[in-house]
């Protein structure tokens, strides 16, 4: 019964996704009132019926109805709870839903809080909202319906992929997919101000804190995609160049350089027609994304269901979303005009050249992700893409985009002489190439690479902060808080995203630089030393988990004769499927992690015999991940500024800003 | 239209260009590739030993059974997913896997043997790839099947399934056995 519901919900929000998408947009175009004003009653009934749908789904996961064939394919009776409720988004139907549920949900938040939007504008968007809505329900209920029914029912369920019984399931991919679908809203303004005509200042600040919220989920949902990779795959990467993981990349790429780009448009009016392209390209490689895992045309270790006639739905349907939104770009973009004047050395420019170098970035992974592709569908035979390839581009193109991360935030709009930037810069300058030069001595060696990435993270810390010191210093306030005060939450957001660029960056520099690796073969008793630490392995012990045999390791580590943690690493054979994963034991460290795996029984498997072991140090390899929550805190701080909820009480504003200064 | 206005185009004919590659894509099986090398000999290699890198392996050693070379590389997302096959199949000692490292540093490879499981009956490092563009690699992972005579009779590309062992491999392995 209860899946019926569901099903029944996803029919009837389909019916309302059409009428959401047709009335408002005819009534914006009649500037017909009570026709716009379905859109809002729409948008909000739709998340509630896909709401209703989700949770149906999820109510057979926990209750596990195996007579539901989604369920039994992705679901076990021995599956704790939190693992049932994620086994909800662990299938394509299910991460389908979960996708749909997010849109309905990111439309519901347009109706709440652009209020006061006008009216012509809100319809529009909400509109196209709806469009989306109507593919990706129609999708679900044609190609994949998640509630199909099996008769008869199994006793027993398949269980869920063993790699996906994880924590980092639960919170991963709703992350991942709030950026994802976020996009959408940044997208759906774009359309909305091409086919109203009006780019404006106003169309900027409207779309910005859309974007800004949508990225900052994405820049989490990708990190934590990159811890949980980390510690389940069991040989301490964090980032692997696969084409599912530059599926989610590459709207971040666009999404970084259209925050950037929106900056710009709002408070100077330029860049209006490349900002516009950048909103649609941004969803479009999300939707480009979702193709690329859904239909199996790359290899890839999240390959899902590969089943041609979904590959053909959603290429017809990206070929309708991005197809149609480029043909109303070329018809519309052209009639935008240009925006104000610039120097060659302003903020203007640095932003241009932030968006030029991003922009390229991204089309170099989407070259390195595609090109297997393109080369195999010219019959020019097979070929694979691997990190070398994407290191040897990406990294270049990083340098001087980081260069410019100090310099953009204190360059002023329209022109910045460049004595002046430089005064005010100098003591960043010589900040960094101390730490530079330090840094990597502190280390213990001397690698000109090190340095470099050092350099660069020390230039973008000190330049934020002295940035954060200058305003403090020459605000006409008086004391620290009213001084804070001062300032708005969008500039502090900025200064914390950089600060987490900076942080980032250390954490990559040096992680690739001084990261220790070493494969040892232990016997019980015996005792190794890795970079200053000693491991003693204590042997291994069975213990059997909920769903899971495990075999785990006892490992004490003890440094200059003071035991500082002991270590436990796992192998866990899964009952259902006989799969073996690799759970790496981690003591966190802000300074580094040291990271133990257990790798095969090398003589006997009792629990008296000798096991290969691998020990990792992995200097300040938590600042990687911390780079990113502060670069997502900046974010969200941002979205707080007052400027956005006045700039929504304010109707439309007019042209004035667009005008150019002379 | 002015040849100014003919850029607000670019956009939609770069997608569209992606988009019937895409198109092309969907009917394509990444993993299928004929190989002109099928029916010819082996391509001579001489090697280190990825474990024991003062001792050589070349196709010739194996002469007179017949054997899998598996090209794998720690670096290699796809390998993983195949691995586990390769450890069962190398259990039941049907047949003998040789390993091709590819473009790989011999530390990496040995210890992403040694966490997943070793398989081979050897592993030879091809450090600079050299060997793999003899025989004809595209991508990692690869599988070729070679005859008592040293003739290559079958190349699968990217990881093996269950399906391709059992259907394909195996019964091409006890054909060439018992002849």
């Amino acid at each position: 019964m209860i899946p019926e519901l569901g099903h029944f919900a996803l029919i009837v929000a389909l019916l309302v996704a059409i009428i959401q998408s047709v009335l408002p947009m005819i009534g914006a175009a009649r500037r017909d009132r009570a026709l716009m004003g379905v859109a809002v009653t729409a948008a909000r009934a739709q998340f509630g019926l896909v709401a209703l749908a989700f949770g149906c789904l999820a109510w057979s996961f926990a209750t596990s109805d195996f007579s539901v064939a989604n369920v039994a394919a992705n679901s076990n009776t021995h599956l704790p709870l939190h693992f049932r409720l994620a086994a909800t988004w662990g299938s394509h139907e299910g991460s389908l839903l979960l996708w749909s549920m997010m849109l309905a949900g990111w439309g519901f938040a347009v109706t709440v809080f652009s209020r006061n939007l006008p009216q012509v504008l809100r319809a529009r968007v909400l509109a196209v909202l709806g469009m989306i809505a109507i593919g990706f329900l129609l999708f679900l209920l044609t190609t994949s319906d998640p509630f199909t029914r099996l008769f008869p029912a199994p006793p027993e369920g398949r269980d869920l992929n063993s790699l996906l019984q994880d924590p980092g399931m639960v919170a991963h991919p709703p992350m991942l997919y709030m950026g994802y679908v976020g996009f959408s809203v940044a997208f759906a303004f774009a359309i909305a101000a091409l086919i109203g005509g009006r780019l404006d200042a106003a169309w900027a600040r409207w779309s910005r804190p859309w974007t800004t919220v949508a990225w900052s989920f994405l820049t989490v949902g990708i990190a934590l995609g990159s811890v949980w990779a980390y510690y389940t795959l069991g040989w301490g990467g964090w980032w692997f160049w696969d084409p599912v993981e530059n599926a989610s990349f590459m709207p971040w790429l666009a999404g970084t350089a259209l925050i950037h780009s929106l900056a710009v448009t709002e408070k100077r009016g330029a860049f209006r027609s490349w900002t516009v392209l950048l909103a649609i390209v941004a969803f479009s490689l999300s939707l480009i994304g979702t193709f690329l895992v859904r239909s199996g045309v790359l290899t890839s270790v999240h390959a899902f269901a590969i089943d041609p006639a979904r590959g053909l739905y959603i290429l017809a349907f990206l070929a309708i979303v991005i197809g149609g939104s480029l043909t109303l770009y070329a018809v519309r973009a052209g009639a935008v005009g240009a925006g104000g004047d610039f120097a060659p050395v302003s903020r203007e420019s640095l932003l241009l050249g932030n968006n030029v170098l991003l922009v390229v970035a991204l089309v170099s992974v989407l070259l390195g992700t595609l090109y297997p592709l393109f080369v195999d569908a010219l019959a020019a035979g097979k070929i694979s893409v691997g990190p070398p390839y994407f290191n040897t581009v990406f990294y270049p193109l990083m340098a001087p985009l980081l260069f410019l991360v100090g310099v953009g935030p204190v360059a002023a709009w329209r022109r910045a002489p460049i004595p002046e930037l430089w005064t005010r810069l100098r003591w960043a300058a010589g900040i960094a190439v101390v730490t530079a030069a330090l840094v990597p001595v502190a280390m213990g060696r001397w690698k000109p690479l090190v340095a470099l990435g050092m350099l660069l993270s020390a230039w973008i810390a000190a330049a934020t902060l002295s940035s954060l010191v200058h305003r403090l210093r020459h605000a006409p306030q008086r004391g620290l808080t009213a001084k804070l005060r001062a300032n708005a939450p969008a500039w502090y957001g900025m200064l914390l995203a950089h600060l987490g660029v900076a942080v980032f960056v250390t954490g990559v520099t040096l992680v690739k630089g001084y990261e220790v690796e070493r494969d040892v073969r232990l016997d019980v008793g015996q005792s190794v030393v890795v970079a200053g630490d000693t491991y003693t392995f204590r042997g291994v012990a069975a213990v059997p988990g909920p769903n899971y045999d495990a075999i785990v390791a006892t490992i004490d580590m003890t440094r200059a004769d003071r035991h500082v943690t002991t270590l436990h690493p796992q192998k866990r054979t899964f009952r259902s499927s006989g799969q073996v994963i690799t759970e790496a034991s981690i003591e966190r460290g802000i300074g580094g992690d040291h990271y133990v795996s257990l790798g095969e029984p090398i003589t006997g498997s009792g629990a008296s015999g000798a096991w290969a072991v691998r020990i990792y140090v992995k200097p300040f390899v938590d600042w990687i991940w911390g780079g990113c929550l502060l670069m997502a805190l900046g974010g969200f701080t941002a979205v707080a500024d007052r400027r956005y909820r006045l700039a929504r009480a304010r109707r439309s504003e007019p042209a004035a800003a667009l005008v150019a200064p002379t | 239209m002015t040849l100014k206005s003919l850029r607000w185009l670019i956009p939609i004919a770069v997608f569209a260009v992606i988009a019937a590659f895409l198109y092309v894509g969907l009917f394509r099986d990444p993993r299928e590739v004929p190989s002109p090398l099928i029916g010819k000999p082996a391509p001579a290699f001489s090697l280190a030993e990825l474990h024991a890198p003062d001792r050589r392996l070349s196709p010739s050693d194996m002469r007179g059974q017949v054997w899998l070379l598996n090209v794998w590389a720690s670096w290699c997302v796809s390998c993983r997913e195949e691995h586990p096959l390769l450890v069962a199949l190398a259990k039941t000692g049907i047949v003998p896997i040789v390993g091709l490292d590819y473009k790989d540093k011999p530390g990496d490879g040995r210890a992403w043997l040694t966490d997943n499981g070793n398989p081979y009956r050897t592993s030879v490092m091809d450090s600079d790839g050299r060997t793999g563009i003899d025989w004809g690699v595209y991508g990692v992972p690869e599988t070729y099947v070679v005859d008592r005579a040293g003739i290559i009779r079958y190349k699968q590309i990217g990881p093996l399934t269950e399906q391709t062992l059992k259907q394909t491999i195996l019964p091409l392995v006890r054909r060439l056995q018992a002849s």
